[in-house]
């Protein structure tokens, strides 16, 4: 099917923010497509973002809306910041809608530290992380497991590791469903994904992951009652924040899947506009294997970043020379957003199970919802935002807003807006890493290039992504964290 | 004429590129030296292992696509980087059968100077075609 890279004409504004691309646009839309974006971010979204949104509706059984959040960006199969909900009875699942990264997400952990506590041991903290969590490539994790312990942390998730000391019980209401997708089933994964993945627990990998210092500055607290709930809750306190996600295991699924569902889609009848959005029915036998071979790869991801927490702690110890119990070092939360959910929303007006794929999406679950842990009833679901490494990041919450809108979803970072080869030809890896210490901002990367592909003019401005979404009311800004140390993979 | 070249303008935060062989042989070798490229500076890598790669399918696109993701798996499974490669394909009953040599070594980041960690071949705009005089292959990997 011939593929469409032209700007639509006929776009209508419901608000403000929010854009809407009929039906008509494209031969095969379902439903209408939704971009959430300031008339700026609008404007400047490439074409791939217009093409990708609306091959997305044209896929069986899509609900209401194919989405894009203001962070938005031309991906593969679906874009990046792409939401969509399909009917769990007659609609279908596909891999472009979750990404070779399942559960790439991010996770934020709180100090008791001051800014001037930790500035003048920045370097030290920087450089030990540096060596105890691997990043780059062929990078070896630090955690030893056998094929059957593997199997068990991909069923199990946190789970598994506050019960092998790699997290504090409390680590695991503070995650996404308790860092566990109950559904996960080990038979459903592929020898080469076990292979792939195995020695890979506790590694960043690279790209735009990270591990990052971060301080939230009075100045910068937008809601001072719901930040305090979060743990933000003095002057000038230090944060840490880690990007990251399944590793080479998710990527083998994604991969061995990706081929399945070419093979599905002729058993199905099934078309699309874009080979990466192969997808097969939800309630099919490739449909619910896929569900359950994602559920361990999104296990392993919480695992993963579950034990980077741990050699966190361990490092901050180190260098305070005090237990990480005593300088508070609590999550504020893990949240996926490389995902794929059975969930309850509501559909003209009756409650209907969807399959909502969120890729570079993030879930913003409102106060109240049955999902949250007691601790975030009253507040609702934090929301973490990663900016670039040079501008810094965000903490939101959600609201009911997201769920009667987006099916409980939000925008996942700052998102980028030039190519990986137009920013190394702007800067050099070297001169970026001296010009931002200049600033107060130490980085480590394995890979200079990788570094100069992820400064932060390759990005949208973080805070005109931020108030779409709080103009939309699909999340609410609480904090925004400033960069201070950085781990580039 | 090149063996391959990276498209700047393509699904921004990752990597597209197209790979050019007079026949397959050399189209598949220049599709895999680009991955080559892409995962870290060959001149650092020396030839001092050798790994065999043997698949079949009915269609080119799909025996290039699991070609491109055996590096991939090689990378995190075996620890490999690599800087040669020979490919030879034989058609045979409709399908298509690859011999592949690879040269490289094992990682190791104090010798090799690494750079993207490639999560995976996309099918986003993934293509096979035949030119007037050669063999084109336009691939997307996630970075």
């Amino acid at each position: 099917m011939e593929q469409n890279f032209e700007k639509p004409k006929d776009v209508k504004q419901i608000s403000d923010v929010v854009w809407e691309i009929p039906p008509s646009y494209k031969k095969g839309m379902l439903v209408p497509a939704r971009i959430y974006a300031t008339k700026k971010l609008f404007d400047d979204m490439d074409a791939g973002v217009f093409n990708q949104v609306t091959n997305v509706a044209c896929l069986p059984g899509i609900q209401k809306y194919s989405f894009c959040m203001p962070d938005g960006h031309w991906g593969y199969g679906f874009p990046i910041g792409g939401v969509a909900a399909f009917d769990s009875e007659t609609g279908v699942i596909s891999p472009g809608g979750i990404g070779f990264d399942i559960n790439c997400g991010m996770r934020l952990v709180t100090t008791n530290l001051t800014f001037k506590e930790v500035q003048p041991k920045l370097k030290e903290l920087v450089d030990t992380m540096f060596k105890t969590v691997p990043s780059g490539v062929g990078a070896r994790g630090f955690v030893s497991a056998n094929k059957n312990q593997f199997r068990e942390i991909i069923e199990n998730g946190s789970k598994w590791c506050v019960e092998n000391n790699y997290g504090w019980k409390e680590d695991m209401e503070r995650t996404e469903g308790h860092g566990r997708i109950e559904w996960a089933d080990a038979e459903k994964v592929s020898s080469k994904a076990l292979e792939r993945g195995i020695n890979q627990l506790g590694t960043l990998g690279s790209g735009n992951h990270y591990l990052e210092i971060q301080v939230a500055r009075a100045e910068n607290i937008f809601d001072g009652k719901i930040a305090e709930k979060f743990g933000i809750n003095m002057p000038e306190q230090v944060v840490i924040m880690v990007h990251c996600g399944s590793r080479g295991f998710g990527h083998q699924i994604g991969t061995d899947y990706l081929r399945i569902f070419e093979g599905a889609m002729k058993k199905y009848k099934i078309e699309v506009y874009d080979r990466e959005l192969a997808c097969a029915p939800f309630q099919s036998n490739e449909g619910q294997d896929y569900y359950k071979a994602m559920a361990c790869a999104a296990n392993m991801a919480f695992t993963n970043r579950q034990v980077i927490l741990h050699r966190i702690r361990e490092g901050f110890s180190k260098v305070f020379k005090t237990e990480a119990e005593k300088l508070d070092m609590h999550m504020v939360y893990d949240v996926a957003h490389n995902i794929a959910k059975l969930e309850e929303h509501i559909v003209d007006g009756k409650k209907k199970k969807l399959i909502v794929h969120r890729k570079g999406s993030t879930r913003a679950f409102p106060p109240n919802h049955p999902e949250l842990a007691n601790l975030y009833k009253d507040t609702g679901q934090p929301v973490i935002i990663g900016g670039s490494m040079e501008t810094g990041s965000f903490l939101l919450v959600g609201t009911q807003k997201a769920m009667d809108e987006t099916f409980g979803s939000t925008a996942h970072g700052s998102g980028r807006t030039m190519s990986r080869a137009a920013a190394k030809h702007k800067v050099r890896g070297e001169e970026l890493q001296k010009d931002m210490e200049k600033r107060g901002i130490y980085v480590k990367a394995t890979s200079m290039p990788g570094l100069a592909e992820e400064a932060g003019f390759a990005y949208k401005n973080i805070n005109e992504v931020v108030d779409t979404l709080a103009q939309a009311g699909i999340s609410l800004p609480v904090v925004s964290l400033f960069p201070l140390g950085n781990i580039k993979g | 004429m090149p063996k391959y070249k990276f498209l700047e303008d393509v699904a921004i935060a990752d990597i597209a590129y197209e790979a050019y062989g007079k026949n397959l042989n050399e189209m598949f070798e220049n599709a895999a030296l680009a991955i080559f490229e892409l995962s870290a500076d060959i001149k650092t890598i020396e030839s001092k292992e050798k790994v065999e790669i043997k698949l079949e399918h009915e269609k080119i696109d799909n025996l290039l696509y699991d070609f491109l993701s055996e590096i991939l798996f090689l990378k995190d499974s075996k620890y490999m980087v690599f800087k040669d490669v020979e490919v030879s394909i034989n058609e045979k009953n409709k399908k298509y059968y690859l011999t592949s040599i690879l040269m490289g070594d094992t990682i190791n980041p104090e010798k090799q100077h690494l750079e993207n960690d490639i999560k995976a071949i996309t099918m986003h705009m993934f293509e096979v075609r035949k030119g007037k005089n050669n063999w084109i292959a336009t691939v997307v990997v996630d970075i």
